[in-house]
């Protein structure tokens, strides 16, 4: 369970979004091998009766008010956009589902 | 004048015998004189920072009270975002990178009055013990610059350490505040998770992350604790509570009384003998000042490491996926006919370095299904156990403390190819961050073998973070009464003027 | 096209429902952050570093939000979980800011609940249970403009331009556990049940509820069964099902195209399938290589949700009154006929009716406006009633000029229309349009000694008692006056201008 094969290390990649070169999915299919030994010591101690923490605090129900407040300029918004048009957001052709 | 302390140089602004101005330019001369060595920062703001203490200067001239640090300068890590100055987390991926808006740690800091001269460099996106992980080159330890400043906040300290500054923030994720503290001689804070709002900090763990003030001496420390922590409404994990009395506890460095609790786990094995050697000598001079040492037992320690390196790259797998090349930040492979989906893959991969990467599948690989329970879930498991062994050790003892680090700093490379080996830096930090509780490193010495700084690392309960400042402040005014100055008078010059 | 019939299909197989509605709340701020909600604002107007997911930008819950999620489980029957988490859903999409979408996971704020429908069966009117599985927050994504190719459509474009005003709306998901039990009627239950959501989320004033404007969504999940088996066949999922009409074409569609593929052995794909509002059926969505892993975990920059028992009883106090009561009321206060009811109800025209009798109204009036005028108006231009641009204000006024006498009917039609057409209130029509009711008796009585000089022998008919041959006197005088005058009135002074009392 803690070896993680080649193709499995390239399906995270994928679903991480990065495309990763043969040499690195090569050196952290190694990496994994270790790494997930050692992060899979916390199954000897994690047992049913044990809850699990999410959160350091325990606080519950922290809501706003439903005010509006001012938002950013649409200069501010895309300013830092690597390319925009027509006061949008300008990316390159989405492939996927029709939205 | 850049030598002395924060509160001195307040005092000075206050007395009129220096200008903000004066003294910003004197930082900013020296940071001119030595970063090309030391590194540590990413962006220096000259322009933004002399307006700055001009204000304030002009402020003063005009009688308008001001807070207790106004004029004083600061170098910001470059993980918290300022208005229109570069935020890049040590990362290619926002190089260029301008915010539209402030942090609130900035806010605070700006309307309290302190100068911030800059960006301090950072492994990238706070994933490291080194800040050999940026993505901009490493921060080399004033000490000894071949060796690392510790990390990932390694160019607050270093800043610290080489006089650019004597205020820094930092953010502390699984130690990233206190061990750089303790590897650089200084002291470093990492509040009670919720003492200090996130809002505007780039997360990488958001249930870990804490943000902290550092600097040379813990009254200083505190003196930057009060102006940045309290109740933001923008932050949900915000705690809703005063702020503790971190400043008076800091004068008062009273410790009568107070049980001192030290972790067995968090010594012998691994701890190099002059950092143990530092830590019983501290717990000596505390005895002597009137503290009660005894020792806590946290069976569950042992586990959080492992945990830390589940939780972490979990919530940084998530936390990370906003940085696409499609709304800022660094866009690669925009050719014609390319589509949004392998733009964000080249993004991704040319933009994060190796640990980063490293970290992201790890976690994407702990959460997704089928391994969720046996990882991710298991991990939360551990925290709970962990939250227990601080609840069970704080019920007899004030605060616990052990070495912040097993080592003094490592030489620059040495530990860059074996991931399992650095992540081992952090065995003593990180449980403070599992369970939220606040934790202190400040310098209690230098290791007899090597001659570099050890640190002593102080821990407290949620919302107690005075009691650090107690003992901190303690032990300090003992060690500086053993030493007659203060340990960074030991380090060397780095050749500036100073 | 389709060599099956329906009757075919449901005499072989019984269908299974899924029904998943998304409601965008009409808070006045997003979910997470304090930009405005309002519609077709300009491009990126409304974003904060919240809603565009900038580096270290945090959420807070927005309470509204909260409380309207609960009133909605309330009204549905549910039960409010003491204790509910957001989770994060990840994935990468460039119309979701984060890359991963605050939803709730295993632990919704609202569960089990049910809704009660009614519809017109053979054997007359029957009520269907629908089972709520859950009622869970989320929250919207911007949208996307494709650029470049033919179609506008996403395939072929050469790039897209995001807008994310819409990032950050609140969303409320509401999912129905199976429902079969429904048989032939599973299109009507289906758009049954939308319509009764719609009504009840439209008297608890949480959402807009104007499914052209997507404020209102359905996904409907439809699988066959051979009829007397237990085991469910395999499901499609269609989306942007954005009418209530498109959500029973929807259904009885995929009936129809699974029944197709099963008779011919084929298998039915589980896949997303879109609506088409031009031709009624769905085409497959770009079915993905592998499957997403959603990687969900507990939201650490939020705290639990745990409302206590006295919120919870708070808002179930203010729930107002459930709408099927409300139409029993109705129907029973305006002595409405069954049928009528079910015209108005299946006109959507409830409300508006309600809405101008609140205004003064007779009730049959204004029934009859609304099913009668105004619904012959919005079918000739093939929209919804609620899209004209009349309201019950207009209508009511309208009713109270024509009771006035100060119109007729025929000229009130023409108001209505103008009202329609964007010339303004009725008022603004009477005045531009120079409608006016000829009720000046003097000019009255010119134009009946008029036609009673022109058509003496019926004029002498009438004098002589024969009072229906009144009829043809009373249209003449009405062309006379090329129909502003009040046809009551005429035949009163008409009567009288020939001896017979008006009665
Ligand atoms: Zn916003």
């Amino acid at each position: 369970m803690s070896s993680l094969s080649r193709d499995d290390v390239a399906n995270l990649a994928r679903l991480a979004r990065i495309e990763m070169t043969d040499q690195e999915l090569e050196n952290l299919t190694t990496e994994f091998g270790v790494i997930l030994n050692a992060v899979a010591r916390v199954q000897e101690v994690a047992t049913t009766d044990v809850a699990a923490t999410s959160h350091p605090l325990a606080l519950t129900n922290i809501f706003r008010t439903d005010v509006v407040i001012p938002s950013l300029t649409p200069e501010e918004a895309l300013s830092g956009a690597p390319a925009s048009e027509d006061q949008r957001f300008r990316v390159p052709q989405i492939l996927g589902e029709e939205a | 004048m850049i030598k002395n302390s924060a509160a001195e140089m307040a005092q000075s602004l206050a007395s009129g015998t220096i200008t903000s101005v004066a003294l910003t330019q004197a930082h900013l001369d020296r940071i001119a004189e030595v970063d090309g060595k030391v590194h540590a920062f990413l962006h220096v703001d000259t322009q933004g920072a002399l307006k700055q203490a001009a204000d304030v200067d002009a402020a003063r001239a005009r009688g308008e009270k001001l807070g207790p640090l106004a004029g004083v300068p600061l170098a910001l890590k470059d993980v918290l975002v300022q208005k229109d100055v570069p935020t890049t987390c040590g990362s290619k991926i926002l190089e260029g990178w301008r915010p539209p808006y402030d942090s609130t740690v900035v806010s605070k800091l700006k309307g309290a009055g302190v100068v911030i001269l800059g960006k301090t460099n950072m492994d990238e996106f706070a994933m490291g013990s080194s800040t050999e992980n940026s993505a901009y080159g490493p921060t080399h330890n004033p000490w000894d610059l071949t060796r690392i400043p510790g990390g990932s906040g390694g160019g607050s300290s270093a800043a610290l350490a080489a006089f650019e500054a004597p205020l820094a923030i930092g953010t502390d994720t699984g130690g990233s505040i206190r061990q750089p503290a303790a590897v650089t001689g200084t002291v470093g804070v990492k509040p009670t998770y919720g003492g200090v709002s996130r809002y505007g900090l780039v997360a990488f763990s958001s249930s870990l992350d804490q943000a902290g003030p550092c600097a040379r001496t813990v009254l200083d420390t505190a003196l930057l604790h009060e102006v940045i922590a309290g109740h933001d409404p923008k932050d949900s994990t915000s705690i809703n509570a005063p702020v503790p009395q971190v400043v008076a506890a800091a004068k008062s460095g009273d410790v009568k009384g107070m049980k001192i609790g030290v972790v067995k786990e968090l010594n012998g094995d691994g701890y190099q003998a002059g950092v143990r050697q530092r830590f019983e000598e501290s717990l000596e001079l505390l005895a002597q000042a009137g503290a009660e040492i005894v020792e806590v037992s946290a069976p569950n320690f042992e586990y959080a490491l492992a945990a830390y390196y589940l939780i972490a790259p979990s919530e940084c797998s998530s936390n990370l996926a906003r940085f696409d090349a499609m709304r800022y930040g660094l866009r690669v492979g925009d050719t014609d006919g390319a589509s949004a989906e392998s733009v964000m893959n080249m993004t991704r991969e040319v933009g994060f370095g190796r640990e980063v990467k490293r970290r992201i599948l790890l976690g994407t690989y702990a959460l997704s299904s089928g391994y969720y329970d046996a990882y991710y879930g298991s991990a939360q498991k551990v925290r709970t156990l962990i939250t227990q062994d601080f609840n069970n050790a704080f019920a007899k003892c004030d605060v616990m403390v052990s070495p912040t680090c097993p080592t003094t700093a490592f030489k620059i490379g040495e530990k860059a190819n074996d991931p399992l080996a650095m992540y081992l830096n952090d065995i003593a930090t990180i449980p403070v961050n599992m369970a939220g509780i606040g934790g202190m490193s400040l310098p209690c010495g230098v290791a007899s073998e090597d001659g570099l700084p050890v640190g002593f690392q102080i821990m407290s309960p949620v919302m107690q973070d005075q009691r650090m400042y107690s003992v901190g402040a303690a032990l300090e005014a003992a060690l500086l009464s053993k030493w007659g100055a203060p340990l960074l008078s030991q380090a060397p010059s780095l050749g500036g003027a100073a | 096209m389709s060599a099956l019939t329906y009757e075919d299909v449901i005499s072989k197989y019984e269908p299974v429902l899924g029904l998943e509605v998304h409601v965008e709340l009409n808070t006045n701020s997003k979910m997470f952050c304090g930009c405005s909600t309002i519609f077709g604002a300009e491009p990126n107007t409304q974003t904060c570093p919240v809603c565009l997911a900038l580096p270290g930008a945090l959420p807070v819950v927005n309470e509204k939000a909260i409380e309207s999620t609960i009133l909605i489980g309330l009204a549905l029957n549910c039960s409010i979980a003491p204790f509910s988490r957001f989770a994060r859903k990840n994935y990468f999409y460039p119309d979701m800011p984060k890359n991963f979408q605050i939803s709730q996971y295993d632990e919704p704020i609202c569960v089990n609940g049910y809704v009660d429908v009614e519809i017109d069966t053979d054997e007359g009117p029957k009520s269907f249970r629908i089972e709520i599985e859950r009622v869970h927050m989320e929250e919207d994504t911007g949208k996307s403009l494709h650029v470049g190719g033919s179609t506008g459509r996403i395939h072929g474009a050469d790039y897209s331009l995001l807008d994310y005003n819409r990032a950050g709306i609140p969303l409320v998901e509401i999912v129905t556990k199976i429902v079969p039990g429904t048989g032939k009627y599973a299109p009507e239950v289906a758009k049954a049940y939308v319509a009764e959501l719609r009504d009840i989320l439209r008297a608890l004033g949480v959402s807009d509820v104007k499914m052209e404007q997507g404020s209102l969504r359905c996904d409907a999940n439809v699988s066959l069964r051979l009829i007397g088996s237990d085991v469910l066949g395999t499901r499609s999922e269609t989306k942007n099902v954005n009418s209530l009409r498109s959500v029973e074409r929807a259904v009885r569609g995929e009936m129809i195209r699974h029944a197709e593929r099963l008779n011919k052995g084929e298998k039915v794909v589980q896949e997303t399938r879109h609506f088409q509002e031009d031709t009624g059926l769905t085409r497959s969505g770009r079915s993905k290589e592998q499957a997403e892993d959603y990687r969900y975990f507990p939201e650490p920059d939020l705290v639990p949700v745990a409302p206590d028992a006295q919120w919870i009883e708070k808002l179930r106090a203010s729930l107002p009154e459930r709408p099927s009561l409300r139409r029993k009321r109705l129907q029973e206060q305006w002595s409405v006929p069954d049928k009528e009811m079910a015209a108005m109800i299946n006109a959507d025209v409830l409300n508006l009716v309600e809405e101008t009798v609140l205004l003064g109204s007779d009730p049959t009036k204004a029934r009859s406006w609304w099913l009668g005028e105004i619904s012959r108006l919005a079918n000739e231009k093939d929209v919804t009633i609620s899209e004209l641009a009349i309201s019950a204000k207009d209508v009511a006024e309208i009713v109270s000029l024509v009771a006035q006498g100060e119109l007729t009917d025929k000229l009130a039609r023409g108001v209505v229309e103008g009202v329609i057409a964007g010339e303004g209130t009725p008022a603004q029509v009477i005045a531009s349009r120079g409608i006016k009711v000829v009720n000046d008796d003097g000019a009255l009585m010119a134009a009946i000694e008029k036609v009673c000089s022109e058509q003496s022998e019926t004029a002498e008919k009438v004098r002589n008692g024969h009072v229906p041959a009144a009829g043809a006197l009373i249209g003449a005088v009405m062309k006379e006056t090329k129909g502003q005058a009040d046809a009551a009135r005429v035949r009163e002074l008409l009567l009288g201008h020939l001896g017979q009392a008006a009665n």
